[in-house]
């Protein structure tokens, strides 16, 4: 079975510093892959040059069995790599469903349409409908976003990554500033999603992690330094030395 | 065409450059640092320009003109900065461009209200009227002058972004203006010593070229398109970039005006090179800047970004 | 009680007005109103397309008169050489607008933010400078069109055909924006301004819907560039000058960025201010560049966005009282 995600020795510096040290990683399709490792450790960074927006100085990234090492984010996505981001980048201005709808749109042919309004067009309401009843959103689904609370428009941001029902998800630290209440939510979702999708977990919320993944991969300082189960990852030495004073490992 | 013919316009291009770059040296130390876009740089230029020739009319003295050309726009540029420029740092853009158009519009009625809309003649000053003789070649001693004065000044700027503690936080704003504030330093004081700085260079480009041009209202607006030209191909918040490329910029313009009309009448007849002439040489500029941006959109001396 | 919002009532009340002035300007008679308020009309036609993509795309254009100029040069050129048929005039206008548009599009959307300002108002100058020392049509002296554009069935000649025929561009103008910003187009477009990272992160391919908002603007900015020169009988290098662009976007913003109606209503303030402005004093313009400073510091939603703010303040406030009555609470 071809990984769904193979990243091969990724390098980016910036000035004299490796960000992304050597970096090389396999996804097997519907495998949910954690990375954690204490802040700073670069994993905003190899989320970046997964999703496009930075450009690896060297090294290859396979998704799908194609090489889009220099691939734009748009192209990317549109093979089916959806990206959530760490600093809710939702559209405020517009209500949760012309959000979902939105990005349904960019999957749903070309946008030239000048005249029908978005809202009225089945092909993108009905799967937008059922992402926001997915993320638990239905009874604010005309709501405008800036009125939503910080958690739901986490939960949006899942939403809108998975109307178009993509082959990879990268969720950067979905979890990112919620209550204990608000992230079991997530974790339910999120557990709901595995083996249909594959997906990149970057977070900082333990629990979660380890509740949730397949596999665990440990960045410091730009390199991995374990790559495992959560078992193998819980007793391995170098992963409590990393974390020292940082974060504590669920026993 | 001759060689004293292509040295005069070689010189003239360079004097022009020596202009755009202080004009420019404000405008993208501004935009940098303090992500403020300022449309009325142009206005404190021909403010510098009105002040001095007002206090040179009055004391027939080049020097106290000038220095009440620099000093007034220097105190200018902090009054505009302290009452508006710094309630819109952290506005966007927009908002920026509207309130310093209104600027302008304020700016411009002002000095015609004040000095009238007939433009105002300055004098070269006694001492610098005349030719000097450089290389075999005769050439105004006055244009000579703004030549020395614009090397020393961008000798001056380079001493202080590189050699000061001052040109550090210029330097360290330059690329990441919130660490500065961060690092506990005056930030407001900062920012408005650097925007009548801006104003001072401003000013005195204004009325250095007072003799050459004229003084009258409006007459900023020309030059702060320029001036934009030559950041946008130098790079935003890049005042080596702006240095070089206002070189650029000014011997192209020049060259271009002078002997592109020339050049065309060799291919074409004598009435069509005669109009398509300036028109082309107007649009020089214009097309190498839209070359540069094809190329590299960052400029051509680009400020790295964390 | 039909409790309609006042954003629509306000609408309507304009556009009536809007449609009674002629019958004013010959009862009255007034016919400089009548050139005023066609004056209004163009500006509005102007702001319009400006807003399409500043308002709605968030690109600050600075050079959008350029367009406008070059409209009202489609006319006078043309004129000039003997060919007055309007629908001759407007397809040159539609053509090389949409020409330089693409060009000058493509190379200005290379950047965003500051550089984006800059260059559209540099391409702008540069025109501005091309059409000055063209000496034989007038140069900065400009160019005056005896003729005016012959559509056929009407010509503009005629300062009543010119007044609907504006006023019906601008309604149709009003009635496209408002369905494409609901439609796929003005979505994309919308998401551009508010984020358009996330926009390219979701497979949205942002430059053709930005280049092709820009072509369309510009299209329709000259071709309210053909009606003034029309309304003026004259064109000149000063209609696309960098105070003409700033006014423009003075209008969106005045009016309401980002709203349909907006621009129409920004054209009618700042124009009737500038107006009520000329008749205190010589030196209006000083009084009118701080007024905008002080619009900028405090009233950023526009005069036609605070009444839809208002709009939707009441309505809260109306489904709050049904609530609360719902409950059987006082």
């Amino acid at each position: 079975m071809t990984a769904m995600l193979k990243i091969n020795t990724l390098v980016k510096g910036y000035g004299g510093l490796l960000a992304t040290d050597h970096v090389s990683l396999e996804l097997a399709p519907g495998e949910l892959h954690a990375i954690i490792g204490p802040n700073g450790a670069g994993k905003t960074t190899l989320i970046g040059q997964l999703g496009g927006e930075v450009a690896p100085d060297s090294g290859m990234i396979e998704f799908d069995g194609h090489d889009i090492t220099s691939l734009a984010p748009a192209r990317r996505a549109l093979r089916g790599l959806a990206r959530s981001y760490q600093i809710t980048s939702v559209f405020p201005e517009f209500s949760v469903l012309e959000n979902v709808c939105l990005a349904m749109q960019a999957h749903c042919g070309h946008s030239f349409g000048f005249w029908k309004p978005m809202l009225t067009q089945t092909e993108l309401v009905e799967p937008a409908l059922r992402a926001i009843g997915q993320a638990g959103l239905s009874y604010r689904a005309t709501t405008p976003v800036s009125e939503l609370a910080h958690g739901d428009r986490r939960q949006l941001e899942l939403a809108m990554v998975l109307v178009a029902k993509p082959k990879l998800l990268l969720l950067d630290e979905p979890m990112a500033g919620m209550s204990h209440q608000e992230s079991g939510k997530v974790v339910q979702l999120l557990q709901g999603l595995k083996g249909r999708y594959t997906m990149l977990l970057v977070e900082h919320d333990m629990d979660a992690v380890f509740a949730l993944a397949d596999r665990i991969s440990v960045l410091v300082y730009g390199r991995i330094i374990a790559s495992g189960t959560p078992q193998e990852i819980r007793a391995n030495e170098d992963v409590r030395t990393a974390y020292l004073g940082d974060e504590v490992l669920p026993i | 065409m001759s060689f004293s013919l292509f040295c005069i316009q070689m010189l003239n291009g360079l004097q022009l450059g020596v202009l755009l770059f202080m004009l420019s040296a404000g405008l993208t130390l501004v935009l940098g640092i303090m992500n403020f876009v300022n449309l009325a740089h142009g206005s404190l230029y021909m403010m510098g320009a009105y002040f001095a020739a007002a206090a040179y009319a009055r004391s027939d003295s080049f020097l106290i003109a000038a220095l009440v050309g620099v000093v007034g726009s220097a105190a200018l540029g902090f009054a505009v900065e302290r009452i508006v420029a710094a309630r819109l740092y952290a506005r966007d853009h927009l908002d920026q461009v509207l309130a310093t158009f209104g600027l302008i519009l304020f700016f411009n009625e002002l000095a015609r209200t004040i000095w009238g809309a007939t433009p105002y003649y300055m004098n070269v000053p006694q001492a610098l009227s005349g030719t000097i003789d450089l290389l075999g070649v005769s050439y105004s001693t006055y244009r000579l002058a703004i030549i020395v004065v614009g090397l020393l000044v961008a000798l001056g700027c380079y001493l202080l972004i590189n050699k000061t503690k001052v040109g550090m936080l210029i330097r360290a704003g330059s690329s990441n203006p919130t660490i500065v504030a961060a690092l506990g330093v005056n930030i407001k004081m900062l920012n408005a010593a650097i925007f009548a700085l801006g104003a001072a260079l401003a000013g005195l480009a204004g009325l250095m070229s007072g003799p050459i041009l004229s003084v009258q209202p409006g007459m900023g607006e020309p030059m702060l398109i320029t001036a934009m030209i030559v950041i946008i191909i130098g790079g935003i918040g890049s005042v080596r970039g702006a240095f070089y490329s206002a070189l650029i910029v000014g011997v192209i313009d020049t060259a271009g005006r002078a002997f592109l009309p020339l050049l065309l009448r060799e291919f074409l007849d004598r009435s069509t090179a005669q109009a398509a002439g300036p028109a082309l040489a107007s649009l020089l500029i214009f097309v190498f800047m839209a070359a540069v941006l094809a190329l590299k959109p960052q400029g051509l001396f680009p400020v790295k970004n964390q | 009680m039909m409790r309609w919002r006042i954003s629509a009532w306000v609408a309507a009340l304009v556009v009536l007005l809007l449609l009674a002035v002629p019958l004013y300007a010959s009862l009255a008679p007034e016919p400089y109103a009548l050139t005023f308020v066609s004056r209004v009309l163009v500006f509005a036609l102007a702001a319009i397309s400006l807003n399409l993509i500043l308002g709605y795309g968030g690109m600050v254009s600075f050079g959008h008169a350029l367009y406008m100029g070059l409209g009202a040069y489609a006319v006078g050129l043309l004129a000039q050489h003997g060919v007055t048929s309007g629908w001759v005039q407007l397809g040159v206008t539609v053509v090389v607008c949409a020409l330089v548009g693409a060009v000058t599009g493509a190379i200005s959307l290379r950047t965003t933010g500051v550089a984006f300002v800059m260059i559209t108002l540099a391409f702008a100058q540069m025109f501005y400078y091309l059409f000055v020392s063209l000496k034989q049509y007038g140069g900065d002296d400009g160019l005056s069109i005896s003729a005016r554009s012959d559509f056929g069935i009407f010509t503009l000649a005629s300062p009543i055909a010119l007044y609907y025929t504006a006023l019906a561009l601008v309604l149709a103008a009003l009635f496209v924006m408002k369905r494409l910003v609901d439609a796929r187009f003005g979505m994309v477009l919308r998401g551009c301004r508010i984020n358009e990272r996330r926009m390219q992160a979701m497979g949205f391919p942002t430059l053709r819907y930005k280049l092709s908002a820009y072509v369309i603007s510009s299209v329709l900015c000259g071709v309210a560039g053909l009606l003034y020169a029309n309304l003026t009988g004259y064109t000149s290098p000063a209609y696309m000058a960098w105070t003409v662009s700033g006014e423009l976007i003075v209008m969106v913003v005045l009016g309401g960025m980002g709203t349909v109606f907006g621009p129409l209503v920004g054209s009618l303030v700042l124009l009737i201010s500038e107006e009520i402005l000329k008749a205190l004093t010589d030196r209006w313009m000083m009084i009118l560049g701080p007024l905008i400073v002080l619009v900028v510091l405090t009233a950023r939603r526009g005069v036609y966005g605070y009444l839809l703010d208002w709009d939707g303040y009441r309505e809260r406030r109306r489904l709050l009282k049904d609530a609360r009555s719902a409950e059987g609470r006082p």
